[in-house]
């Protein structure tokens, strides 16, 4: 088991509030490639060291170990400079290097190499042109390159997150950079903001506000900053979930009779009822194929999870296991479902095996909610409440990696991992 | 960073609006003098009154039955006990001799468990409480049901104590 400890920083431009973000990481088992990240060649003179938050993003997903980098000198910046003999002593097994140089205009170019140690070539070369503001995303990107160059799979280091941060009476919805930093506030509010919910493109959020004193879904445009009320009918409008083209939301309304799941179009619209059950029907959330809803019901007596057509049409019911197991996601692949079990009195977070049926729990909280897939499925971020603070926890897929992301600015609750960049 | 800044300008608009509604202890009573007002739902009937005048407002009398709001419930429990029947059924007969009064329910729940499930079940409580109230006359167009789920805890406090208090509905009347 090996412990680390990273301090990543700390802009919460929330309203004038500061808050301090660490994220502190678990592992056990597994194999960590080794992974030496050299200090870029000229990034001491940079507002930001690029190298460092490329390490620590490459440290935070529990994948890798960084190797000791101390004494090297001078900074290779060229494959010929480089001792490979040496860096296979170290017991690294990839390389980073790079450089920084300014350029006309106040830009800088940032380039960077990956190599395989034991062979001795290259993986990897990528070359960016950028504002020194930009440092701190295009080491993102660069980490994203070398995840994916190491894994196989997508990096999610330059993805958002959104939550929401209670403090006394006042709620503000924040979306942050997945490490946590660079946190804003895009709403603000002294009435409750839960079930956040990105449009597939990541321009807008969904999320269910009570500034009407009671639950209204509002849809809000990050760029411009506006907001449109999607369902504000007669009795409870909750839940919204997108459709994976981003032409619908599935909500929870009232309207009618008890909670129920409807489709609203994204642009508003009159809303269509999927279904007509005797039960809470909610939490509804779409495949990412488009085909199903997965959704919480009590038709049977407790809270199970259930898939229906997404046109709706007859539900299956998908968990047996237990009294109580609510809140689905789908998995981007589609092939799990993460979800809250309770058991012996704990809400935890666990994972259902779509085609086998097979039930994994991942955590072991109390009171543990909301939880939501990197848009790699890679890691399940979600609610760890605890002496009655929520704060932000993540859990590998695979169980074997956990962070807590541990916030001064009060109650962090309800995330929402949001998705890949578009360019 | 304009962008950015236009959001939190429209976010504390939107605050701003949500905190304007301000609410005041309207005496209800008062309300009944324009007996003639035309009823939104078209099911009243505008039969002169024979009831005594009402002096003074009996929903903040805390010596009447009807200031009483809360009804509480059992653990995963939307059943309304015996205990509370009495006052439910006091606020139901206030409503079928105040032809314009509308009522607002709002279920809770306590804090475990997930929020939109938690809502759902608040709402189905208030239902609970609604259904009493139609049963005895009240027309169901004048009661909403609503829910704050987990969000609005009376009680702060992490254990038995506070989440009793917690699963709770609340009857409220629109314009108090």
């Amino acid at each position: 088991m090996i412990r680390l400890l990273l301090a990543a920083l700390a802009a919460f431009v929330s309203l004038g509030a500061q808050a301090q973000l660490t994220i502190d990481i678990t592992t056990s088992g597994g194999r960590q490639i080794p992974v030496a990240v050299l200090a870029f060649a000229g990034e001491a003179a940079q507002p930001q060291s690029v190298s460092a938050v490329v390490g620590a993003d490459l440290a935070r997903t529990g994948l890798f170990r960084l190797v000791n980098t101390v004494g090297v000198s001078p900074l290779p910046t060229e494959p010929s400079e480089v001792n490979f003999v040496d860096w296979q002593a170290r017991t690294a097994e990839a390389l980073v290097i790079g450089k920084i140089e300014p350029q006309s205009g106040g830009r800088v170019e940032v380039r960077f190499r990956l190599f395989d140690v034991q062979k001795q070539a290259q993986l990897a070369s990528f070359s960016y042109v950028v504002l020194p503001a930009q440092l701190r995303a295009t080491a993102h990107r660069i980490a994203d390159v070398i995840y994916e160059r190491l894994t196989g799979e997508k990096g999610v280091f330059s993805t958002k997150i959104t939550y929401v941060v209670k403090r006394g009476t006042r709620y503000e919805l924040q979306v942050a950079d997945a490490d946590g930093a660079n946190a804003q506030a895009v709403l603000a509010s002294n009435e409750p903001i839960i079930s956040p919910a990105w449009s597939p493109d990541g321009s807008r959020i969904a999320y269910v506000s009570f500034d009407q004193k009671k639950p209204v879904v509002v849809v809000q445009n990050l760029a411009q900053g506006t907001t449109r009320v999607l369902a504000a009918f007669r009795g409870n409008n909750s839940a919204p979930a997108w459709s994976p083209d981003g032409s619908r939301l599935a909500v929870t309304l009232t309207k009618d009779d008890i909670a129920q799941i409807y489709v609203i179009p994204a642009g508003g619209g009159e809303p269509r009822r999927l279904a007509v059950t005797p039960a809470i029907d909610t939490e509804p959330n779409f495949s990412p194929d488009g085909k199903w809803i997965v959704f919480t019901s009590d038709r049977g007596g407790s809270p199970q999870l259930y898939r229906m057509p997404a046109d709706g049409g007859p539900a299956q019911r998908l968990t047996f296991d237990g009294n109580y197991n609510v809140r689905p996601r789908y998995s981007p692949d589609g092939k799990s479902i993460a979800f809250v079990q309770r058991e012996a009195g704990r809400f935890r977070i666990a994972v259902l095996e779509v085609d086998t049926g097979q039930v994994t729990v991942l955590t072991d909280g109390t009171l543990d909610d909301s939880p939501t897939y990197a848009p790699n499925g890679k890691m399940i971020l979600y609610e760890a409440q605890s002496d009655g603070r929520g704060q932000l926890a993540a859990v590998s897929s695979d169980g074997r990696v956990r962070q807590r992301l541990v916030s001064s600015a009060g109650d962090v609750r309800d995330p929402a991992w949001g998705p890949l960049p578009t360019n | 960073m304009k962008k950015i800044a236009l959001s939190i300008v429209m976010a504390t608009l939107v605050a701003a609006c949500g905190t304007s509604e301000v609410k005041k202890d309207v005496p209800v009573a008062d309300h009944s003098a324009s007996t003639t007002k035309p009823s939104q739902s078209g099911t009243t009937t505008t039969t002169p009154s024979t009831k005594p005048v009402i002096t003074a407002n009996p929903l903040t009398d805390p010596n009447n039955i009807l200031s009483k709001r809360s009804v509480y419930f059992d653990f995963d429990s939307n059943a309304v006990k015996d205990e509370f029947r009495g006052l439910v059924q006091a606020h139901a007969r206030y409503m079928v001799d105040k032809r314009d009064a509308k009522a607002k329910i709002e279920g809770n729940c306590d804090e475990r468990g997930s929020r939109e499930y938690n809502l759902a079940l608040g709402q189905r409580r208030a239902e609970a409480v609604k259904k009493v109230m139609t049963v005895l006359g009240v027309q169901e167009g004048r009661i909403e049901t609503v829910s704050f789920g987990e969000e609005k805890p009376k009680a702060t406090g992490h254990d038995e104590a506070a989440w009793s208090q917690n699963r709770r509905a609340d009857i409220k009347y629109v314009g108090e």
